[in-house]
This record gives C-alpha cells, sequence and structure tokens, in this order.
C-alpha cells in the first residue's frame, strides 16, 4: 500500500503530511512532484494544505489544471481515495471534483485558532472509524473556507449524505456562533457520492498526536486510519 | 549632502574625504554609490559596533556568534538552531503592509543562507495608543502583512509580543525574528573562499525597488518620508517559498559552498561581504543579472534591494546539479561571476569594469566613536509625587486587564498560522513561550521575546538587563533552559547625545544580564533613527531580546493556565515598592515615572534555577512570571486561561513595606507565581531553601468563578473570572472592528 502526498509549488502542509502517514500512522507515504505523480502508480491520493502557485487568481484554481489532477481525477473514478486539506479541499472543488466554492473568510482576515467538529457521514473512505454524531477537535488555518453552493446544490449536498463535517460547539451543537468563517449551513468538509473523495478545511494532521492538541486528544488520526483500513479492504465506502 | 564621484552621498564631509584617502582618488559614480549604501549605519553598524564589543559571544552551547547572517547554537541530538532578529521599522512606518511582509522575507533569507530550514517566526511589535487611528491603521495591516507573507511561506509565527505607547506614534516598531533548525553538518556559511567557484544569482528578477532602502532607515523620517514609498520592497512570499525548498534541496547536492541572501545594500552587500568574509574578491558581470526592466543602469543593478534574492557560490563541477535543482522548481538563475585570489569586488556591465573597489573598504568600513550624555529628563521622571490610592481596587484590576498592553493579543496571533510544520507543541497564548519540538525527538525548543520600553524609558540600563531576565523567565516558565539571546536595539537618532547614552546604557545592561546568567548574544540587529524630525520626538528606548532555550524531555513542559480545584499557589521572589514604568501607573494615575525595577544578578538567577529544577523534577503544574501588571494582573492571567477562581491570602506575599496597590501592581523582577499538587509543597520548598529563594504559599485554586484576594482575611479584590475574561479579551477586537 503507498499513498502518495502531492507536491505543488507553494505547498506548505505536505511535509507535515507525509510525516503523519509515516510516524504517526505507520503507512508508506511519499512526497511526489506535481509533475512527477502518476495514478497507477499509488493506491490513495492526499492534496495538502498550503498556497499552492501562491492562491495566485483565486486558490487552488491553477493547480487545479495541473496535469497531476488527470491522474488525480482518474483516481477518484476508479474508487481510490482522494484526500483534499485545506488548499487540497479548494483544489478539489477547482477542478469539480466536488461541488460548490469556497469563499473568502466573512471575517475578511486569515483564521487560525482550533474548532468543533460534528461528524455527519461515518460511512466514507475516510471516516468510517467514527461516529455519526460524534465531536471532533481539529484546528482550522485559512483565508478561504467559507463554502458556498446554490440553494439546489446545497439540498443535493443534504439529500446524498455528502456533508461530512460540520463546525459545531463542544456539545456538538452546529449553531451560528460555531462557525468561524461562513459557511454556509457551517459546513466544514464534504464528500463526492460514492464517498471516496474527501475535502475538509480542518487540518487533521495537525491534530494526530496528542502532544499538538492540548487536551489530549488525537481525533484527526480517525481520517486517515479509516482510510488506510478502507484500503486493506475493510470497509465499503458510500456517501448514502 | 556632499558630493563623492560626482553624486549626493549620505555621508559626512569627513567620511567622504576618508574614502577619497583611502582610495587614493575619486570614485566614479557606481563606486560611490556603492560605498554610500556600505557606509550607512544600516549595513555598517558604524555608531554602534564600538559599544557592541562587549557583549559575550562565547559559551557552550554556541557554534556560529555575531558576524554572520544569524547566530548558532547547539541544542542537542545532533541539531544546531540557527536564529536571528532584524527590525523593519522605517518601511512599515510608511507602509505597514509591504514593510512588514519585507521584514519576514529578509529574517527568512538569513536563517535559509545558514542551510538551515526556518521553523518558527517571532513578532515583537511598537504602536501608538489604539486610541489613535493612525496606530490602527498600521497594526492592521502589520498584521496582514505578516500573516500574509507568513502564512504562505508555510513557517508559523509562534510569539511575539506588542507594546502601545505614544512614543511610537509616528515610528512604529517592527521587529522580525526567525529560528531554524538544521543537522550540525549541513550548516553552510556566507563566504566565499575557493577562487574559481562561480557566483549564481537566484530568484527574482532584479528591478528598480528598494533602491536606497537602507540609506532611507539610516535617517529620521521627515514629513516627506511618504515621498519615499519606492525605497521599500514589495514582497513575494509565493516565491519565497519556493526559494526556500530549492536552497535547502540546492544545499544538499553538496556543490554549494556559500550562500547570502540579498538584503539591504543588495547585491553590493552581498558580494562585498561574502568576499571579504572569505579573504578572497569577485568579478562580477552584472550584464548577466536578469532584470525586471531592461534599461536599469549599473549603478542600479548594484544597489537594487528588489526581494526574493539570493547569491550562491557554487563549485563549477556542480552547477549542473544545482541549476537543475532551480529549474525543477522554476527558479530563474544566472552565472554573474567568479570568486578571485585578489581581494578587490570588480563590476563589470558588457565587459567593461564599472567599479573596482577593494573588499575592505565596502565590507569594512571606519566606526565612529559618537557622544553619550545623559538625558535631562530622567531626574524630573525619577523623583515624583507618588500618586493616591484607588478606592476601588477590583475595578483597578479589570480597568489593567483590558489596558491595550495587557489585554488578549488573540486578535493578533489568529491571523497567524502558528501550527504548521506539526511543531507547535506549547502555541500562542498558552503559556510564557512557544515550544517547538523537534521532529522524531523528545526534545523542544523554547522562544520568547520581550522587551519593556517603559522601564527603559526610566533606567536603560536596567530596562536592558530586564529584557534579558524576562525573556529568559519566560522560557524558564515553560520548562525549558535559557541558552542564547539574540537581539534587536531600536533607538532615536545616535548622533544626538542622550539617544547614543540610552543605546550604551542599554548594551551594558544587556552584556551585564548576559553575563549573568550565562546566556550568551549571539547576534542582533541595530535600528537607529526612530525618530520623527516633524515632532523631533525618538521613540522609547527599545532593546527586544529573543530568547531561546531547549526543553527535554518534552514531559516537562510546563503552562500558565491553573489545572486543579485545590491546588496550592505559591509565590517565587520578594515584591519591592518599585512602581517607576509600570502599566498600573501609566494606565490608573497617567504617571509615567517614578522608581523602575532594578536587576538583582544574583536573585535572578536563583529564582530560575529554582523554576528549571521544580519543572524538571515534574513538581510544577503551572508557572508564569510577573511582568507588566504585577503579581495581581499574573494571577489574574493564570486564572482567565483556566477558567478556574483563585483564592489568596496577600499577607502572605514575601514583601517590604507598602501600600496594597504597590504590592499589587509592582513589577520587581525575579518573580513567579506557580501552582502545585499540596503533597509536593515539600520537594518545592527544599529546593527554595537549597537555593536561598523567597517562597510563599499565597493562596488556593478555586472552582466557585471567583477571583479573591485578601489581606488579613479582609477582601481586596474581588471579580468573577468570566467578567475578568470578557475584559481581556475584548479590548482588541473592539478597537479592531471596523478598522
Amino acid at each position: 500500500m503507498k499513498i502518495a502526498v502531492i507536491q505543488f509549488p507553494g505547498s506548505n502542509c505536505d511535509l507535515d503530511t507525509v510525516y503523519v502517514l509515516r510516524h504517526v500512522i505507520n503507512v508508506d507515504a511519499e512526497l511526489v512532484w506535481h509533475r512527477e505523480f502518476k495514478a497507477d502508480a499509488y493506491d490513495a491520493v492526499v492534496l495538502p494544505g498550503g498556497f499552492s502557485y501562491g492562491d495566485a487568481l483565486r486558490a487552488g484554481v491553477i493547480a487545479a489544471y495541473s496535469p497531476a489532477m488527470k491522474h488525480v481525477k482518474e483516481m477518484a473514478r476508479e474508487g481510490k481515495p482522494v484526500l483534499g486539506i485545506c488548499n487540497g479541499f479548494q483544489i478539489l472543488v477547482e477542478a469539480g471534483l466536488l461541488p460548490g466554492a469556497l469563499l473568502r473568510n466573512v471575517t475578511l482576515t486569515f483564521i487560525c485558532k482550533w474548532v468543533y467538529l460534528k461528524l455527519e457521514n461515518d460511512r466514507t473512505a475516510f471516516t468510517w472509524k467514527g461516529r455519526r454524531g460524534q465531536v471532533l477537535k481539529m484546528p482550522i488555518a485559512h483565508n478561504e473556507g467559507c463554502y458556498f453552493n446554490d440553494e439546489k446544490g446545497l439540498r443535493e449536498l443534504h439529500d446524498n449524505g455528502q456533508v461530512v463535517f460540520r463546525y459545531s460547539n463542544a456539545r456538538g451543537e452546529v449553531v451560528p456562533e460555531a462557525n468561524p468563517n461562513g459557511s454556509l449551513d457551517n459546513i466544514a468538509g464534504i464528500c463526492n457520492l460514492e464517498g471516496n473523495v474527501l475535502g475538509l478545511m480542518p487540518h487533521p494532521e495537525r491534530a494526530s498526536e496528542p502532544i499538538l492538541s492540548g487536551n489530549g486528544s488525537h481525533d484527526g488520526r480517525i481520517i486517515f486510519e479509516s482510510m488506510v483500513e478502507f484500503l486493506r479492504g475493510e470497509a465499503v465506502a458510500t456517501a448514502r | 549632502m556632499p558630493l563623492l564621484g560626482n553624486i549626493e552621498v549620505d555621508l559626512t564631509e569627513e567620511e567622504v574625504e576618508k574614502v577619497r584617502k583611502i582610495l587614493g582618488r575619486e570614485p566614479n559614480p557606481v563606486e560611490a554609490g556603492m560605498i554610500d549604501v556600505m557606509w550607512s549605519e544600516h549595513c555598517s553598524y558604524k555608531s554602534s559596533r564600538p559599544v557592541l564589543r562587549i557583549l559575550p559571544k562565547e559559551g557552550g552551547r554556541v557554534v556560529v556568534g555575531p558576524g554572520y547572517d544569524a547566530g548558532v547554537v547547539d541544542v542537542g541530538g545532533g541539531y544546531v538552531a540557527v536564529f536571528k532578529i532584524e527590525s523593519h521599522n522605517h518601511p512599515s512606518a510608511i507602509d505597514p503592509y509591504n514593510g512588514a511582509a519585507t521584514g519576514i522575507g529578509g529574517i527568512i533569507r538569513d536563517i535559509l543562507c545558514m542551510g538551515a530550514r526556518p521553523i518558527a517566526l517571532l513578532d515583537p511589535l511598537r504602536f501608538g495608543s489604539l486610541r489613535s487611528p493612525h496606530s490602527r491603521w498600521l497594526l492592521k495591516y502589520v498584521v496582514k502583512g505578516i500573516g500574509d507573507y507568513g502564512n504562505c511561506t508555510g513557517i508559523p509565527t509562534v510569539a511575539g509580543e506588542v507594546e502601545f505607547d505614544e512614543s511610537f506614534e509616528r515610528n512604529c516598531l517592527v521587529n522580525v525574528a526567525c529560528v531554524g533548525l538544521a543537522r550540525r553538518g549541513e550548516l553552510v556559511l556566507a563566504r566565499a573562499d575557493k577562487p574559481g567557484d562561480l557566483v549564481v544569482l537566484v530568484g527574482g528578477a532584479t528591478g528598480r525597488d528598494g533602491i536606497h532602502g537602507v540609506t532611507f532607515a539610516s535617517r529620521t523620517l521627515t514629513g516627506k518620508s511618504e515621498e519615499e514609498r519606492p525605497a521599500v520592497q514589495v514582497g513575494d512570499p509565493f516565491t519565497k517559498k519556493l526559494i526556500i525548498e530549492a536552497t535547502l534541496e540546492a544545499v544538499r547536492t553538496g556543490a554549494v559552498h556559500g550562500l547570502k541572501d540579498l538584503g539591504g545594500g543588495g547585491l553590493t552587500c552581498a558580494s562585498s561581504e561574502m568576499s571579504y568574509k572569505g579573504g578572497k574578491g569577485m568579478e562580477l558581470e552584472i550584464s548577466n543579472v536578469h532584470l525586471r526592466e531592461p534599461d536599469l543602469t549599473p549603478f542600479e543593478i548594484m544597489l537594487s534591494e528588489s526581494q526574493e534574492r539570493m547569491l550562491f557560490i557554487v563549485d563549477p563541477k556542480g552547477l549542473d546539479k544545482v541549476a537543475a535543482v532551480m529549474d525543477k522548481y522554476g527558479l530563474p538563475w544566472r552565472v554573474i561571476g567568479k570568486v578571485i585570489e585578489k581581494e578587490e569586488i570588480i563590476v563589470k556591465f558588457r565587459g567593461e569594469v564599472v567599479a573596482r573597489l577593494p573588499t575592505k573598504i565596502l565590507a569594512d568600513p571606519p566606526v565612529i566613536y559618537r557622544e553619550a550624555g545623559r538625558p535631562r529628563y530622567l531626574d524630573e521622571l525619577l523623583n515624583i509625587e507618588v500618586p493616591p490610592m484607588p478606592k476601588d481596587l477590583s475595578a483597578t484590576l479589570m480597568k489593567l486587564l483590558s489596558s491595550e498592553n495587557i489585554a488578549s493579543k488573540e486578535w493578533i496571533y489568529q491571523q497567524y498560522d502558528h501550527e504548521v510544520g506539526v511543531r507547535s507543541v506549547l502555541k500562542c497564548g498558552e503559556g510564557d513561550a512557544a515550544v517547538m519540538r523537534i521532529l522524531g525527538e523528545d526534545r523542544g525548543i523554547a522562544l520568547s521575546s520581550d522587551c519593556n520600553s517603559r522601564h527603559c524609558y526610566l533606567d536603560p540600563y536596567g530596562g536592558g538587563a530586564g529584557a534579558v531576565a524576562e525573556a529568559c523567565r519566560n522560557i524558564a516558565s515553560v520548562g525549558a533552559e535559557p541558552i542564547a539571546i539574540v537581539d534587536c536595539l531600536n533607538f532615536g537618532n545616535p548622533e544626538k547625545p542622550e539617544v547614543f547614552w540610552q543605546f550604551k546604557e542599554v548594551v551594558r545592561g544587556i552584556a551585564d544580564m548576559c553575563n549573568a546568567l550565562n546566556v550568551p548574544c549571539v547576534g542582533g540587529n541595530v535600528s537607529f533613527y526612530n525618530e520623527d524630525e516633524v515632532t523631533g520626538r525618538a521613540v522609547k528606548p527599545s532593546p527586544v531580546v529573543v530568547a531561546l532555550g531547549v526543553i527535554e524531555p518534552l514531559s516537562r513542559m510546563v503552562t500558565m493556565p491553573f489545572k486543579r480545584q485545590g491546588d496550592e499557589i505559591l509565590m517565587i521572589g520578594e515584591t519591592l515598592r518599585e512602581m517607576g514604568g509600570t502599566e498600573y501607573y501609566y494606565v490608573i494615575h497617567g504617571v509615567e515615572g517614578g522608581k523602575p525595577p532594578s536587576v538583582n544578578f544574583e536573585r535572578e538567577k536563583r529564582s530560575l534555577r529554582f523554576i528549571l529544577e521544580a519543572a524538571r523534577k515534574g513538581l510544577l503544574k503551572a508557572a508564569h512570571d510577573c511582568s507588566k501588571g504585577g503579581l495581581a494582573v499574573a494571577l489574574a492571567l493564570m486564572s482567565v486561561k483556566s477558567g478556574f477562581g483563585v483564592e489568596a491570602e496577600l499577607s502572605c506575599v514575601a514583601a517590604e513595606d507598602m501600600r496594597l496597590d504597590e504590592l499589587l501592581f509592582s513589577e520587581t523582577h525575579s518573580r513567579f507565581i506557580i501552582s502545585a499538587d499540596s503533597s509536593h509543597l515539600e520537594d518545592i520548598f527544599q529546593i527554595a531553601r537549597k537555593l536561598e529563594v523567597p517562597l510563599s504559599r499565597i493562596g488556593v485554586v478555586c472552582e466557585d468563578g471567583m477571583f479573591t484576594l485578601k489581606f488579613r482575611g479582609e477582601p481586596v479584590i474581588s471579580c468573577g473570572v468570566e467578567d475578568m475574561t470578557s475584559a481581556w479579551r475584548s479590548t482588541l477586537p473592539n478597537a479592531m472592528r471596523g478598522g
């Protein structure tokens, strides 16, 4: 089993993600320069956080046209796990692999802080080790994380079970005060219909070791461990 | 301004004559421009060098001391930490966004060019009062500039401090420190010592931006400074990120013999300093420099301070390998010259020599011995009438908690990515210092920056020493041992004897405290001319000290919030009647004078040793030093951060005879508040007795949500923890709402 972490020019959570996969989750992970990325060499792929191409034009848009993304799309079609974290989420949305758009935070500032997330779907390739309704603690760090979709698109997301994470308070209540960036319906992460492509703004790689969380939690692991065990054939992914 | 080589230069008549004498001829305009820049205060440290000599630079852990781009210390496990601090005050005062952003850009390059990966940034900032719209504008865009640049490069901004004071109204201070990590064997030095090696310019194209940035920074600001915006460079953090990755990858090829960033003084500074350090020279063909605009003159190419450029000294046999790395990242590179035996900088343009100067005249300019005189304001301010006792001490504490200098700085650090890199194990606001773990090791680096400019104003010697002491206290509070400091010395115009006296006193204080605590000063920066010609006002002397410590194992890390109901609260140190320059005098009484805290080297050393030993034995549940706002504010913040209440008895505090308000808010040095499990009290007192440190049990942690301080059983302060929290948290967001 081999997991690729794609490095675009300007990626900056690439090494962090490789570190966590290798040393915390203990799987074979490789940092791959975007020009050298090939779909058939890997079982899963992570698009890490950062500022690919310096956020020029719009966050994620230039990377979305990198040749590497053809291979990512191929992997998504084949049902392999594709995970986009923060800028990786923005790239997946710009590439059309996930619906909607990520707008500037309503605060008009960059926000770096720990938030609570309510897990809404525990049947995806990345969440099946969690429980629906479970509250996870992870940090966010972004400028453009305000999830947007039109009314119809939003309804479809909910109806199809594609909303995977929502910002909540510590008790798991999805309330406006818990929404850091103005995302519609407090959406923090979504998946495709098949449940093998996930994009989320929070950083699971920064929440996978107790020493980083301040309260002894390591909730980010759920995402990586679910992916690994999914690859071992222990689960079937679906959004529904 | 005098003429040299037929151009106006920012030098004195005397200096111009000295140039002619050393050179034995009149320089041409290009040469005069190069000398002008290298002899500026910013590049030459001509005023400060003779004074800085007294700083201790050696120590068991020092690998590389001052003189290179950054200091290097051994942090154990085969790793070295590389760190440095710089100012970007002048550019930020007129263009806060780009000024602050390029400050980050510059300091990152200083770390990178030692071959180390930058892993943390610190941002000590100083502005006029938040009541001033101008200061709020500066704060907003300085923070945005730091955030946009730092966040994009993937280097977390993990610590810093902010002071607000009217003296910074027209001259904000924007200092920035960076810390890098490398394996000891991976270090590269900024020197060119092998003739025949190639000089390779990498990165952004050279343009007209920032020409004469350093001479601009070596003058006071005037009403016309706004027109000097072209002297402020524009940064590109995306290119910087590529440069970071490409440089580290290129260094691993083994073909890079020397590295230096192009910052102040541009190509002139980088080429002459590298040659001088290596005892060699360089021959450059600057028509090979890749340009942003086609018609730059040799003068402009040599003086441009365009950002995102690095100078590599490359083994000719390894050029292909280095070039392949640059091409992978899409970074432009050009071979622009070679290292030569003769100690000269020879600049050619399309084959024709346009400048030819000895490296020494550029890299080792003559120093100036400036006059120093004790300022008259001191006598006036030291002896003042004691202000009256406030009627309501609870209200006084609440006002202090919401005062701009004490209030939460969350509004600022939430705009910085302080988590990227997965090393930040003690984060902004959780402890007195940030702690960065070393991946794969059970050890970390602790970082803190400190300076109390009001103390320094009243007693520059004590203030300088105090800055070192406070930074080291903060390191010790988290359980780390302070091993070295770097300093950024921000002052007014050194040509004024009273400013130069402040400078000399501050440096003397820093040196004495460094010696007492055995922490060498491995690098630094001096920023003069932080003074405004319109008002004639200089900034309060601000020696910002960044201390670096080592903690091992990480399980010994101590944070600031109280942990459990029933834990004992203890205080280390003795409180003296030292009210001058306190936040209390200023905020509550509008008084700037009085006798400021004095330093006691022996006491400082012992209290640090006490904290470290107690932390190492795992006896501390929480620790915090007493600084701005004194013991009352220190206790209140430990309460606010945890949500726990406090019940304490002030008559138990070791103190000389004084009024209650003085006891609560005095800013005496060498004091800490700690909390501990009651079963550990005996062990803790034993350490205190051994080290002869004053230690007193002053209270307990409660769960009733009340913060109560009593004197002989009578309540003196009684506040709700939630009320204190909202007072402390709302000041900055409220001030910054709507810009």
